[in-house]
């Protein structure tokens, strides 16, 4: 059910959703945190809520999407309330704010009086994000704030501002795209020969953040030097190699979908590793409200790596598919 | 990390900490092979869970699943079961490229058990795949196959070496329940197969235990303050452990029939609930630590007596049940129809501590009951005193805390309220707690979790060869006060909660069964 609000304040949008909790059940009860969606008026805004909605399938959560129009427009306020199957396992309540109503302190203004009582706030830029998102209005209002420097106007510039202005509990879904590639890695290092790693190289597109990151990553927990090289083709993160005595742990994935493993004295073995969408980095995000040390120290990593020009290139792999 | 670094004490992986919680436990390189590849089971829940492992990441790059079985099946004729299986079954959505990259691991063996010819192919065949998709030595033998099996596979197993553990590497054995029919036969089947396996390498899958939320009984009890003040004789009166299941046994007289419901339910999965149910804290959360407030608990739980009057057991007749006609025990194919078996059982246990003294603990179990609910029912003492007069408490029960482990999953409490109006009148509420609308899909199935523990090795879930056999010593007395017994058991209507018996047994005390 989708209830439009227009010329509307927060205390008509809180009087309406209790209205519709007590006609639809029990909406709010059951709500494990709060998601404030802060994006601008546009196409992108529905692809965010979608994943927000698909999150909500593991943590139901209240979604706030502050959706700032027009700055020049005359102050005005139109919100949405939407619940039941238009709303995935959330309830969603979006909020138009024109004209001065599109600041950043207006907008933590009308977003404080919806917060579910004692439940976690976790506040998500799926584009452009403030310089320091700890110190914004709204981002201050949040245990968790989740940026995207991937889907940035210029992701590199994103990434380095990340550098300086992280605080603890902020997180980027450039460093959840990473998951299953440093899952691989540790999990490949659990096994014997047990032997330090003496050198690293990371190859990924020119432009990307999660290269970086994991450079940055083995960068901080490897006592090695690291090499963070640009592939000739591919998409994201293309490779992976971990020099060590006996040979390299090597993890390759050229066409963005499939992985190869390789280690000396094992055969070759492929892996499911296609790039992850928002949905399911965002839902990993919520799983955890706690501020990701490791990412920090990832992200303190990237300056002890060397960027390099070269490029390399990535082999094909022969799969069936 | 246990097994798959044995020996290795001093090596630290530098890419993993403790507070990189994001990182998921993979298994290390491995491969499952799976006795009886064309049961119910091995379709319904290993094949799915195997699948929902991959596509969430969980399993190594290379792993191998290999099936043995009498069919005449090529490797292909297996992927196409196990792609059906995976369609219609699994959890989590399909997606091509994990299939593909799974389905490369499937080997297919056919062969009885008896053949020698058909385990030397299947030992190569396993030491193939150690050259081919690097599943380095670890191999898990799952034993989706009756009891009666056991040895002649176990056998077989240690007689073309692939039951033989060299190094680092590692050989697991998974077994099904029923663990033996008595204390008698459980140890004569630990024998056989700890002579094969040892009891480290021996994983009994109780798949209640996989659930979330049994799980969750330990958080809610020892992470939580508001509980556990609470969870002791001062203030529980009884606790009643149900599983009701409201389909028959049609079609499953051969492993039923003579076997029946205590047999069945009780020995394993409800005295596992009691364990948890009553266990004082670990130490640690560690296998070990569990396992030892397991033993513990078990070996302080006692039968009450006298049998005749704290024990219930009956068997369903047939009639309508949820507007279908459904037939008795009795008439059900493949049964005597002069059969004793029980298809309901209940038994009354106590607690020798101090925390439990002089509190009932309440098992049953039942097949063609009202509904499929498996729960935990804490119920609490009425107050002491009440200020109110008996007139306004009327409606007031007694406060009670419920885990509902199957289906609908959650936690439900009970306790009373004032009604609204004019008048002080007090009735009982209820609070609810839902995995459904808490954590959605998140819960892993319970085979998925014991899965993934047998491969990382893992052991906390799985009941070792003492509580068996504990659980054996616990119940045996009453199966041989029931076989002494001229009459029953008592029929009871398809689609009610049990006999009249099991009402009287209650009644005895003053107290009721809950209605789930």
């Amino acid at each position: 059910m989708i209830v439009d609000l227009p010329s509307t304040n927060i205390s008509k949008v809180n009087k309406k959703l209790v209205q519709l909790r007590e006609s639809g059940g029990v909406l709010a009860l059951g709500r494990v945190l709060t998601l404030v969606i802060i994006t601008d008026d546009g196409a992108t805004t529905e692809d965010a809520i979608d994943a927000a909605n698909e999150a909500s399938r593991e943590h139901p959560c209240r979604v706030i999407v502050l959706a700032r129009g027009y700055r020049e427009a005359a102050p005005r306020l139109d919100a949405q309330i939407r619940v039941g199957g238009d709303a995935g396992a959330s309830e969603v309540i979006v909020l138009r704010g024109y004209g001065a109503l599109a600041d950043n302190g207006a907008a933590a203004g009308m977003v404080m009086p919806l917060l579910l009582p004692d439940a976690p706030v976790v506040a998500w830029w799926p584009g452009d994000a403030p310089d320091v998102p700890a110190e914004d209005e709204v981002g201050r209002l949040a245990q968790r704030r989740i940026t995207d420097a991937l889907a940035c106007a210029d992701p590199v510039a994103a990434l380095a501002q990340r550098r300086v202005g992280h605080r603890a509990g902020d997180t980027d879904l450039a460093w959840s795209r990473l998951t299953f590639w440093r899952a691989l890695l540790a999990t490949a290092m659990d096994a014997p020969p047990f032997e330090p790693i003496t050198h690293v190289t990371v190859v990924g597109e020119r432009v990307s953040p999660s290269a970086d990151l994991l450079a940055g990553w083995l960068a901080a927990r490897l006592d090695a030097a690291v090499e963070r090289r640009p592939a000739t083709t591919g998409k994201g993160m293309v490779s992976v190699r971990l020099e060590r005595a006996s040979g390299p742990i090597e993890l390759v994935r050229p066409d963005g979908r499939v992985g190869r493993l390789s280690q000396p004295g094992q055969p070759d073995r492929l892996v499911a590793l296609a790039r992850r969408e928002v949905r399911d980095c965002l839902a990993e995000e919520l799983r955890r409200l706690d501020p990701d040390e490791i990412y920090g120290a990832a992200l303190a990593g990237i300056g002890r790596v060397a960027d390099l020009d070269a490029p390399v290139s990535a082999p094909t792999l022969a799969t069936s598919s | 990390m246990s097994a798959s670094t044995t020996g290795t004490a001093q090596w630290v992986n530098p890419l993993r900490d403790p507070r990189d919680k994001r990182l998921p436990r993979i298994a290390g390189p491995c491969g499952l092979v799976i006795f009886g590849v064309t049961g119910d089971l091995s379709r319904k829940k290993l094949m799915p869970a195997i699948y929902d492992l991959a596509n969430r990441g969980l399993l190594p790059p290379g792993f191998a699943l290999t099936g043995f079985a009498r069919r005449d099946w090529a490797d292909q004729d297996f992927g196409n079961v196990v792609y059906e299986a995976v369609r219609e079954h699994a959890r989590t959505p399909f997606r091509q490229s994990v299939w593909d990259r799974l389905a490369e691991g499937f080997r297919f063996v056919p062969g009885s058990f008896d053949d020698d010819a058909s385990f030397d192919q299947l030992e190569k065949t396993v030491r193939d795949l150690d050259r081919v998709r690097g599943t380095g030595g670890n191999h898990a033998f799952y034993l989706s196959i009756p009891p009666g099996a056991f040895p002649v596979v176990c056998k077989q197993l240690a007689r073309s070496g692939l039951s033989a553990q060299n190094g680092d590497q590692w050989r697991r054995v998974v077994i099904e329940k029923p663990f033996g029919h008595d204390l008698r036969s459980a140890r004569e089947l630990n024998a056989i197969v700890n002579d094969v396996f040892p009891e480290d390498s021996v994983f009994r899958i109780d798949h209640y235990l996989g659930k979330e939320t049994v799980q969750n009984v330990l958080a809610m009890r020892f992470a939580n303050q508001l509980f556990e003040p609470i969870w002791n004789a001062h203030y529980i009166d009884q606790v009643q452990i149900t599983m009701a299941e409201d389909i028959g046994l049609g079609g499953r007289a051969g492993y039923y029939d003579g076997i029946g419901a205590a047999r069945d339910v009780i020995q394993n999965h409800l005295l596992q609930l009691l364990a948890f149910t009553a266990m004082e804290e670990p130490v640690a959360f560690s296998s070990d630590e569990l396992r030892a407030e397991k033993i513990k608990v078990l070996n302080a739980t006692k039968l009450v007596g006298p049998l005749h009057e704290t024990t219930a057991r009956g068997q369903y007749e047939g009639g309508w049940q949820g507007g279908e006609k459904v037939r008795g025990l009795t008439q059900e194919e493949g049964f005597d129809p002069e059969s004793r078996t029980e298809t309901y059982a209940a038994i009354t246990c106590e607690v020798a501590t101090r925390r439990w003294a002089g509190v009932p603990f309440y098992l049953r179990t039942g097949k063609r009951l009202g509904r499929r609910v498996t729960e935990i029912a804490i119920i609490f003492k009425r107050a002491p005193h009440l200020p109110f007069d008996s007139t306004m408490t009327e409606e007031l029960g007694q406060n009670a805390i419920v885990v509902r482990v199957q289906p609908d999953e959650g936690v439900t409490m009970r306790f009373g309220s004032k009604v609204p109006g004019s008048q002080m009148e007090v009735r009982d509420v209820t609070m609810d707690f839902g995995y459904g609308t808490a954590f959605t899909e998140a819960s892993p199935e319970a085979y998925e979790r014991l899965i993934l523990d047998v491969l990382l090795g893992e052991p906390s879930l799985f009941p070792v060869n003492d509580e068996v056999e504990r659980s054996w010593e616990i119940l045996d007395p009453v199966i041989e006060h029931w076989a002494a017994q001229d009459a029953g058991p008592d029929p009871y209507p398809a689609g009610s909660w049990g006999p009249e018996s099991a009402n009287r047994m209650l009644a005895r005390t003053g107290r009721t069964w809950r209605r789930p």
